[in-house]
């Protein structure tokens, strides 16, 4: 089972840093990051497997709302991109 | 690894376009809680409502969050209530009073159900009921009220037909100190589809199984944000292209959260209604996406043209993505749910007649049209006979949803707030057509051949 994390705002020091070790304290494992800056827009996706998640996944999301203010974050499971993405 | 711009897109359309699942409505049947007695008749409908929605709630949060999109309405439909209340007899409004109670004690916003399908005759029980609405509707909250009064197969019934015009009126004035919300909660339908999740219209078919989740999916500021996207100078077939392709990503969405809650609940999952069900949210508006086709305003002519591209391409789009879809389907044209209708009545581009040439052409019919709260009852049946033919002759689902305004003239307003939103009360056409619905009767079914 694997989850979608995206982090879009503006761009500062340690977003990843922030974003990583609040996943890793939730048990989940990173398995790709995509990031990207336009001009000063940081706009990051991140693909985590959740099978050992130890809290919801509307915790995590409170948990990295917590640790990235101004920031706006999703975390969504993967079968939603699938369904509406692919036939 | 996902596609980059496919996450991106998804997550724009819930953030900035509106983008969420309207209802999660569960279709309950009550034909096993009849009995000769309407107190132990309530008691069961109470034990069985309760007992299948318990956990409804609940579960549509808990796929709120773990899809991320937002999941607006959790709700409930039943057997009309006219089949129980024929075999129990008693007083009507203790059915409405029960399913009130049964709503709010299991958290739904809305019950659908207090209805009656007449639309070849009355059998017991259905007169009752449709006298009753006006009480049923004032006393309760959560209850919504629907009669189907005309079909494609059998012709409109224009006894019922002149009876609900005077339901009407009687349900606006006996909630004129509550913006007349009454009417709001009662539409008067031909060809009523057995499995629509939307309010106020749902109702749980005769034909439905014992229970089922159906899922109103919903997203015109998608659409109309795919359009803005759009080169100025593209065709309309190419309109209708990408109107189908975003129709099939938000019905994707609803097939996922439906399957997902009849898994977790434990119930089959019945259909995806995929409806463009506007609200009075900015840039939600099904008038913005004809706008952004390319008229002036919403009402000017080519408005039903535009309508009709629009409904069917939506449906085309829908059909591919859902395994099974139902109920409405297509576009919606509530006016007072419309930050662009209710713009466009407000400089008077948008007429009561246009709507109705609209009507033959979109999802359902007239739907949250406020008018004069000194319109007479008959005038309001001849609305609902003109709105039933259109239905009736082109084998569609039409409706009629109208809001007396008790005390108001055209020009003034009402608000409803919340998802009803609000508008100006619109001028009608005051001619008399009495006459006609005094004869009663039965318009007879039409013929199916010689189409022109």
């Amino acid at each position: 089972m694997r989850a979608v994390v995206t982090v879009i705002g503006k761009d500062m020091v340690g977003i990843l840093a922030r974003v990583s070790t609040t996943i890793a304290n939730a048990n989940a494992n990173v398995v790709e990051v995509t990031q990207s800056v336009l001009q000063e827009f940081f706009v990051m996706v991140m693909l985590i497997d959740i099978t050992e998640l130890n809290c919801e996944l509307a915790e995590l999301r409170q948990q990295l709302e917590q640790n990235l203010e101004d920031m706006k974050i999703q975390v969504m499971h993967e079968d939603i991109f699938k369904s509406m993405h692919r036939i | 690894m996902l596609n980059l711009g496919d996450i991106l897109e998804t997550i724009t359309m819930i953030q900035e376009e509106n983008l969420d699942i309207r209802t999660i409505t569960m279709g309950i049947s009550l034909l096993d809680c009849c009995d000769s007695n309407i107190d132990i008749s309530c008691e069961k409908l109470y034990k069985k409502i309760y007992r299948c929605s318990k956990d409804l709630v609940e579960t549509g949060d808990k796929i709120e969050q773990k899809y991320g999109i937002p999941i607006i309405n959790k709700r409930i439909s039943v057997t009309p209530i006219a089949i129980l209340l024929g075999s129990s007899g008693g007083d009507p409004v203790k059915y409405a009073r029960t399913l009130d109670q049964v709503a709010k004690d299991v958290g739904v916003n809305f019950i659908g159900g207090y209805s009656a399908l007449v639309h070849k005759g009355f059998s017991p029980g259905d007169k009752e009921l449709l006298d009753s609405i006006p009480y049923a509707l004032s006393e309760t909250e959560y209850v919504c009220s629907s009669v189907n009064i005309g079909s494609t197969k059998s012709g409109i019934n224009m006894d019922a037909v002149r009876i609900m015009g005077g339901v009407i009126k009687k349900t606006a004035e006996l909630t004129k100190d509550r913006q007349c919300i009454g009417a709001a909660k009662l539409v008067v339908f031909c060809n009523a589809p057995e499995d629509n999740p939307f309010m106020a219209g749902a109702f749980h078919g005769p034909g439905e199984p014992d229970c089922v989740i159906n899922v109103g999916v919903s997203g015109p500021g998608v659409v109309r944000s795919a359009l803005a996207k759009m080169d100025g100078g593209c065709d309309l077939t190419e309109v209708a292209e990408v109107i189908k392709k975003t129709a099939f990503k938000i019905t994707r969405m609803g097939q996922l959260v439906g399957s997902e809650a009849s898994k977790m609940l434990g119930v089959p999952f019945g259909i995806v209604d995929l409806s463009l069900a506007p609200t009075p949210a900015i840039g939600d508006s099904v008038a913005h996406i004809l706008e952004e086709i390319g008229l002036e305003s919403c009402g000017a002519w080519g408005t039903t043209a535009a309508l009709a591209l629009l409904n069917d391409a939506v449906k085309k789009g829908g059909v591919m993505a859902s395994s099974s879809v139902g109920g409405l389907s297509g576009a919606f044209i509530p006016v007072s749910e419309d930050a662009g209708m209710v713009n466009a009545v407000r400089s008077e581009n948008l007429t009561i007649e246009k709507l109705e040439a609209m009507t033959a052409v979109c999802s359902v019919g007239l739907d949250m049209i406020i008018i004069p709260g000194d319109t007479h009852e008959d005038i309001i049946a001849g609305m609902i006979a003109d709105e039933a033919a259109i239905g009736m002759i082109n084998s569609k689902t039409t409706a009629v949803r109208v809001i007396p305004a008790i005390g108001k003239k055209a020009g003034e307003e009402l608000e409803f707030g919340g998802l009803l939103g609000s508008g100006p009360v619109m001028e009608i056409n005051r001619s008399s057509p009495s006459k006609m619905i005094k004869r009663g009767g039965r318009i007879p079914a039409p013929i199916q051949s010689l189409k022109n």
